[in-house]
Order: structure tokens, then sequence, then C-alpha cells
């Protein structure tokens, strides 16, 4: 069947140049693809990978006066690791720990909610979602500034205190220091730990409580045994949702951490600005980063085995 | 029984979670119409007088003005970036597709404050370009796209892929099949990832801080009034606007979407 | 004008390591309505899609009406699809579904008002235009997607399964019509399906399908009473299998030894040149076989005992359980007087059927 004819039913002619073009873009559906994802790899090649790159170099450069000196040089994470650097690592392990209380706080606080919004609400499930999303959506800075009004030496627990007769002074202890911050921590985070719990316990095929109830579990026990371990992907997600940002905190520390509460994001920031040593801001980060990874992949090695041994017995 | 007193404590707890959740940051709009500079118990009386100041002061509507500006472009750039990116990885399958969705992603695991710090470096030690309101839309859309993209994700792989071949079969090509068949039904999402994109940007502080030049988005204007306590309330005032408004935004929002589920599910999307 | 309307030659699907199409060529015939029937992967969905310009083939060429489809994208092609979903647009009324193709023609308003009224008159939903997609029940659905595509006018129309979501009423209703459209219209059809009955009730010729391969293409009759080899045979229809070797051929009648079944005759048409010795096997449709209570003098039989029977009402199948062989013999009837009574399970009965009536295959 030889192809005749120049025209086909399109009513374009057929020229040989143009379809072996047409040919090759059409063969190639990945091609296409990458097209349409160029955008977003550009982007994330220019605002990310290229700036992170930068501040990896920065990190083994010095600064000298107005100048940096740019010869490769670990003197910075020389310093992080030598006596000089002890408030550093002080820092960076003080920040991983306020984190990861504010972390265990809001997530041990939303689990139950999640629970309750996923196995108790029936009826208008739509009204308590939007409830629980509303603060999710309302500005960060807020969460952290009605806390400050709170828990300031005039604020609102103080005062409210006073007025109504149970202390006589104002309570010191409340704002500018690491539990102010890792209070405002746990309150501000809340909203982003119950979505992923809430899904993951929506997710669970009802017909499974059902079996475990059948083959004699108690609801303790069928919680602990079916209900718990299949909503830990949601928990986790949350755990590692709240844990690794707030470890980088910038703004919560600022406004209410006061000189004692200040964790490694401020000092990053200043070592950067006022501090006028930048390779070492760079250093500071590349170190900050580092301990958040480590402290990710143990968590989820501590969490890996024992999954495992939960699904074989 | 068991169960029942189960039941009741949970049902308290909730209770008592949500006013954990809202409590504090309804003290805000409390205080707001408090006529006292110092946040503090007892309520002194009944005023309009912050909120009077507070549409008076230039350098508030600048910054709102210049946050909106911002919010709609990273929304714009953002939303159309993460269209093309949905339906690149929904609609083609190739090797490495997991790999790129996960670096896609990237940006939302970076800390912002390094992000911040690495984008102030490169603008301006690098490529020397002055800080601007670009600057920050910039990194704003780094972040925003992630976000667009789950969303879009979502609503395309909803429908039915053989409506696309479907018009293609009839004599459509590519880009009018987009605009005829794959567009109004991605609207729903793309309603979403815009407002999702836009509440993000607005709201957003530490990129803003370190990438603003000489105009100030309303974050880093209300930061600027939170340091000193005699301004504390002031800040008010604005907070309390800033929070009704998203409250009205979300509510709408949600409502929306939902709109958009239920079409889905009577429809053969 | 030529015959042939779309000539596939040597076309290979590959995915990976598989091939959902293996090398496959044959012609269809213009105004044909021709099936591609098979159980599902063997590849006749892929074909249909490489037909429409979904899938482009790892190998070989792909002819529409003399001209090469390699470089013709899906809507360039003089194909119009109906799809297994129906992919009726949701946000578009019926109306506007089935005017989608022709808007980029930018047809004169009542042209185009005249040709949508004219379609819904063909598929019988006048009236219905302004409804939206959800209003619509599957079957309706089904007919504004046939209607859409016809509106196109395109030289063939490809179907993909498309009546499989009906009930068993409404699909045999719309196979008679969709059967009367591609009378009146002319068009070439290409039915994909996995229902054999249905493939057989409308189709001019049917190619059977299995791993990427054509086994057979034949029109139903030949395929039913002649199939080439045993996946055909035991595809189409039920079919009773006798295996055994091949003692010799005399006159176009073969003779087998088929073990426990005994020595069976069968016309020799389509295994040619096997030679003695041969596994073969001897095939026979239940509607050929007669049950008797003694050997009758002619023809093939075997005896064995009455096992169960099956009543489906317009016909009863009765099965026998011979000595040797695994697989009850299935043996149908119709019930042409009223079969209330049944004779006794346990009997000792022969099965027999008149030598033509079977067909010799290959192992």
């Amino acid at each position: 069947m030889a192809a005749t004819g120049a025209i086909d039913s399109g009513g374009r002619p057929g020229a040989s140049g143009w379809d072996s073009l047409r040919r090759f873009w059409r063969r190639r559906p990945g091609l296409r693809a990458l097209v349409l994802l160029s955008p977003a790899l550009i982007i994330l090649l220019v605002m990310m990978v290229a700036p992170l790159l930068l501040t990896v170099a920065l990190s083994f450069a010095t600064q000298n006066g107005f100048q940096i000196d740019r010869t490769p040089t670990l003197a910075n994470y020389a310093m992080l690791f030598s006596p000089e650097g002890n408030l550093y690592r002080i820092l960076i392990v003080k920040s991983l720990w306020v984190s990861f209380t504010a972390t265990v706080a809001v997530v041990v606080l939303a689990y139950p909610m999640a629970y309750y919004l996923a196995f108790r609400v029936h009826r208008r499930k739509l009204l308590w979602i939007i409830l629980i999303t509303v603060p999710f959506w309302t500005s960060y800075l807020l969460r952290v500034f009605a806390w400050k009004v709170i828990l300031g030496f005039n604020g609102a627990i103080n005062s409210g205190l006073i007025w109504t007769g149970v202390i006589d002074k104002p309570l010191e202890f409340l704002l500018y220091n690491p539990t102010a911050v890792t209070i405002t921590l746990a309150h501000a985070w809340a909203a982003y730990a119950i979505l992923p719990i809430y899904v993951s316990l929506e997710k669970i095929d009802r017909s499974l409580l059902e079996a475990a109830t059948d083959l004699g579990d108690g609801p303790l026990r069928r919680f602990l045994r079916i209900t718990l371990p299949l909503s830990l992907p949601g928990t986790i997600a949350a755990t590692l949702l709240v844990f690794i940002p707030t470890v980088g905190d910038y703004l919560t520390p600022s406004l209410v951490g006061g000189t004692s509460g200040i964790m490694v994001g401020n000092s990053i920031a200043t070592l950067y600005g006022k501090a006028n040593n930048g390779p070492m801001g760079a250093a500071l980060s590349i170190a900050m980063m580092l301990a958040i990874t480590l402290v990710v992949c143990a968590f989820l090695v501590l969490i890996g085995p024992k999954r495992l041994r939960r699904q074989a017995g | 029984m068991h169960s029942k007193a189960i039941s009741r404590l949970l049902t308290a707890f909730a209770l008592a979670y949500l006013a954990f959740l809202y409590i504090p940051v309804l003290l805000l709009p409390l205080f707001s119409f408090n006529d006292n500079i110092y946040i503090t118990f007892p309520l002194k009386g009944f005023t309009l007088k912050w909120y009077e100041a507070m549409v008076a002061a230039q350098p508030l509507i600048d910054s709102l003005v210049a946050s909106v500006q911002v919010g709609f472009a990273v929304s714009v750039v953002s939303t159309v970036i993460g269209m093309l990116a949905a339906m690149g990885l929904t609609r083609y399958q190739f090797p490495g597709k997991g790999l790129i969705t996960s670096t896609i992603m990237l940006p939302l695991v970076i800390p912002y404050i390094i992000l911040g710090i690495s984008l102030l470096s490169l603008a301006r030690q690098v490529l020397d370009i002055d800080l601007s309101l670009w600057t920050i839309v910039a990194a704003h859309v780094l972040v925003c796209v992630p976000l667009s993209m789950l969303v879009l994700i979502a609503r395309m792989e909803g429908f039915d892929k053989s409506l696309e071949e479907a018009s293609l079969d009839l004599g459509e090509g590519a880009w009018r099949t987009f605009w005829r068949v794959t567009f109004p039904l991605a609207v729903p999402g793309i309603v979403s990832s815009f407002l999702l994109c836009f509440s993000t940007s607005f709201d957003e502080f530490v990129l803003a801080f370190f990438l603003s030049g000489n105009q100030p988005t309303l974050p880093i204007y209300m930061y600027s009034l939170l340091r000193f306590p005699a301004k504390v309330a002031g800040a008010l005032a604005l907070a309390s606007c800033i929070l009704m408004g998203s409250i009205i935004l979300i509510v709408f929002a949600e409502w929306y979407r939902r709109r958009g589920i239920q079409s889905q599910q009577e429809g053969l999307i | 004008m030529s015959d042939v309307m779309i000539s596939i030659q040597d076309v290979t699907k590959a995915f990976g390591p598989v091939r959902a199409v293996d090398r496959v060529s044959f012609e269809i015939e213009r105004g044909e309505f021709f099936s591609l029937l098979g159980p599902s992967g063997c590849g006749k969905t892929t074909l249909l899609r490489m037909l429409a310009g979904f899938e482009i083939p790892t190998g070989g060429e792909i002819y529409i009406d003399g001209l090469p489809m390699s470089a013709v994208a899906p809507n360039h092609r003089p194909t119009n699809m109906v799809f297994q979903s129906y992919a009726i647009f949701p946000h578009l009324n019926v109306r506007d579904n089935i005017g989608y193709g022709l808007a980029r023609l930018k047809l004169p308003k009542a042209e185009l008002n005249a040709t949508i009224d004219r379609a819904l008159d063909l598929i019988k939903l006048s009236g219905y235009g302004d409804r939206m997609a959800s209003q619509l029940s599957g079957g309706q659905r089904q007919r504004v997607a046939l209607a859409r595509a016809l509106v196109c006018r395109p030289k063939v129309l490809l179907l993909d399964e498309p009546l499989g979501a009906l009930d068993k009423k409404l699909r045999e209703e719309m196979q008679l019509e969709l059967r009367q459209i591609q009378r009146e219209v002319g068009i070439t059809f290409v039915f994909v399906t996995h229902d054999q009955e249905e493939a057989l009730t409308m189709s001019d010729r049917i190619a059977v399908m299995s791993k990427g391969q054509v086994l057979q293409i034949d029109s139903a009759a030949a395929l039913y009473e002649q199939p080439n080899c045993r996946e055909v045979a035991e595809f189409i229809g039920t079919m009773n299998v006798f295996e055994g070797r091949l003692l010799g051929v005399q006159g176009g009648i073969a003779r087998v030894d088929a073990g426990p079944a005994g020595e069976l005759l069968a016309p020799v048409n389509g295994a040619e040149n096997l030679a003695p010795g041969a596994l073969v096997s001897v095939a026979v449709r239940p509607e050929k076989l007669e049950i008797a209570a003694s050997r009758p003098a002619n023809g093939n039989a075997i005896t064995g005992r009455r096992l169960a029977e099956a009543y489906l009402g317009d016909r009863s199948h009765y099965y026998v359980g011979a000595e040797g062989i695994s697989k009850p013999i299935a043996a149908a009837a119709q019930n042409r007087r009223r079969a209330l009574t049944a004779d006794a399970p346990g009997e000792t009965v022969w099965v027999h059927w008149p030598v033509e009536a079977g067909v010799l295959l290959e192992r």
C-alpha cells in the first residue's frame, strides 16, 4: 500500500521534513512532559539549588574584615567543633530540644482531637473541619503576637490573675525565655498536625475495626493494635511537618524568646547581619540542616523496625 | 458504659482543644476595642480609636497594598507554573516521575531562614540585583509552586483522562483542547491554588523580611510594630482586621471547594 | 477507489519487554463492520488506540485510505472514537457535546443547528439537547458519544467496548441499533469487544486476538463452524474437544485415535499437512451432538453415563461422563416440546454426531 497523493484528510500537504519532526515529537511523550515541567524545574534550579550551593560554598570561605576571603577552608566548621564554638553547639542542641518538646506537645494534643473528628463526629463534619482549618490559615505572625500579648509582664495572664486576686505581683517567668517559645510554638503549629493525623485516621477501613471487635478485642486493645498502627503514617507526617520547620524558626524566638530564648535561626540572621560574618552564618546553616537531617533519620530508623515488628505480630 | 465515658471525655477534650486554638487569637480583637495602650486586664472601655488610627496610618496602607500586589503576582505565576507541572505529571508516564515530584516539593522542607539568607546572598553578592517587591515575589513563587502543584494534581487526577483524548479525537489540537476541556474542568483547582498561594504569600514573614527593599509588606510592617510595647496596641486593630478577613476568605474557600467536590461526585468528572 | 480502508502492516506495540501487539497484519474493507474480539489483555484496545492515534506503533505502519498515519496526530486523522467511558464533556450540554468537533469549522449557525438536530434524531434523543451529562442515563450518554463522533463524518468509526456498561436488554437493543446506523451511514466501523456473542451478532468479519496476535479473521459463521485453532474454537461458544493422534487421511477425512473416546473421524479443512502420528484434536459443538440409547450405525459415537442437566428455558444442556475423559461431554438441544421430564442420570447412553459436523484441529 504505497502512500500516494499529496493531500491527506486534514487538508495538509505532507512535506517530509515537517513529518519527521512531527513524528519525533509524537514519539516522545517524555519530551512533552519535560517541556511542561521545565518552568517549575527552572525555578527550582535558580531559586533553590543555586542559592543553597552558594551557601555551601560560602561556608568554606572566611570573613576578613569587610571582605570575604574565598580561599576554601574548613575554619568555620573547625570553629563549630572547637571550644569557642561551644555556644553554637549549645544553641543547636537547644533549638532541637525546644522544637522537640513543642512537637511532642503538638502531636500528643492533636491526636485525640483528630480521633474525635474521625470517629465521633457524624453530622456537621464539614463545620468541624472548617473550625479546625481556620486557625491553620490565619497569620502565623498573629498567633505569635497573641502569645506575646498573653504572656507579657502586663499581659493577659498576669493582669487577669492580678485582677482576680490570684497573685499580687506579675509573674516574671512567663515571657522572654525558652519556655515561652515552646508554648507559643506548640500553639502556633497545632493546626498543622491535626490534618495529616485526621486524614490517616479517616482512611482506616471501618470493617477492620469491626473485625477486631468480632475477634474479641476490647476498645483499648483494638485502638492499640489496629487504629494506632494504621494511623502511624499520618502521625509521623505530622511530627515531621512540625519538627523540621520549627527548629529553624526565626519569628517566634525573636518576638517571645528574649535573649535567653533565641534559637539557631536568630543566630544565623545575626551572623549575616550585624555580626557581619556571612561565612560563619553559612556554616552554621549547614550545620543546622545536617543536625535536623540526622535527628529525622534517627527518628525514622527508630520508628521503622518497630513498625515491622508490629506488623509481624 | 465504658465507651460512653470515653466518648464524653473525648468530646470535652475536643471542645477544650478548640478553645485552646481560638482563645489566644480571639484576645486580639477583644483588646483591639479596649481603651488602653497596654494590653492588660481589666478592660477599660470600648473604643474605636485604634481602628481610626489604623485607617489613617499611611505606612500601613502602603504595606497592605504592597502585600496585595505581591500576593496577586505570586498567585498568578505559581498557579500557571503549578498547572503546567501538574499536567506534565498527571498526563504523561516517564521514568523518574516520583523523583521529580519529590524534588519539586523540596522547598517545603528547607528552613525558610536558610532559604531567605541564601537567596539574599545570591541576589546581592552574585547577581547584584536590588531588593524590591519583585525579589519577594520570586522567593514566594519558589515556596508556592509546590503547594499549587499539589492542589492541581489532586484536581487533575480527579477527572476522566479520556475527556482530553475525546477532544483530540474530535479534531481539536492540544492548545484548543486545553482551553475547551482541561481548563474549565480544572477551574475549582485553579481557584483553590490561587487562594492558597495568595494567603501563603500574604502571611509570609521570613523570606519577605530578608528580601525586601524599601517597601515592606504587611507582615514586615506588623513585625516592626510588635517590637515596641508602646506600638503593640496599634497593631491590634490591624491584626483583628486581618483575622476577620482571612476567616471570611477561608470559609468561602472551603464552601467553594466542597461545591467542587459535590459536582465531581454527582457528575461524571 | 480501492476497497481497502485500513491496512495494518506488521504493526507491533511494545511496552518495555511486553508486546501488547505482536506483528499484526491485516486489512479492513470500506464500509465493513469489523470487530476485534479477544479476552482482556489480548491487545485489541491497544490496536484500536493505534488506529486512533493515541498510541504510536513501535514497529510497522498503519494506512488509512491509502495514507500512512505514523506522522499524523489524532486530531488530524479521518477517524473518530467512541470511548469506553463515553467521555461526555460534563461542563457542556448535549447539543454542545455533539457539536464539539464542528466548532472549529465555524459553520453558519443555522447549518450547525440543523446538523445537530439531525444527529439527535438519529440517536432518538430529540428534545434532550439542553440537558447536561449528569442528567442522562448510561445508554443515553452512549448514544450522545456516538452522535458526537458521527457528526464529524469520519471515514472510520472506532468503538472501544461501548456497550460494556449497559445491562443485558439495553445492550441487545443497542447492538441492533448500531448495526442499523452503520448500514444507513455506510461508514467503516471497527468495534472492540470481549463479548463473543456481541461480535457474532453485529459484525461482517471478526478478528480473534490473543496475547497480541491475530488468530483468525473470518465471518461469524466461519469462525464458529470452522475455527482454525483450538484457542479460537474454545473462545467462541462452547466446544467439546477430544485429543488424540492422527492415524491417516483418506479422501479429505482424517482418522484419529482419540484414546478413551475411541476412533473418531473428522473432515480435514484448516489443518493440512499433518503427518500420521501428529497430535491433533477432534472438536464438535454441543448442538451438533445427539444422545441415543444405542450406538447408531453412522458417524462418530462415544459411550458414557448421563450426568447433570442444565435447563436454560429455550434449550437444555446435557452432560455425559465418558470413561477416561476428564471433562464431561456437553450436548445441547432446543426444547421444541415442553421438556419437563428428564431421563434418569446414571443411565448409559451414546453421544453421537455426523462426521461433517466435527472439525480437526492441531492439538
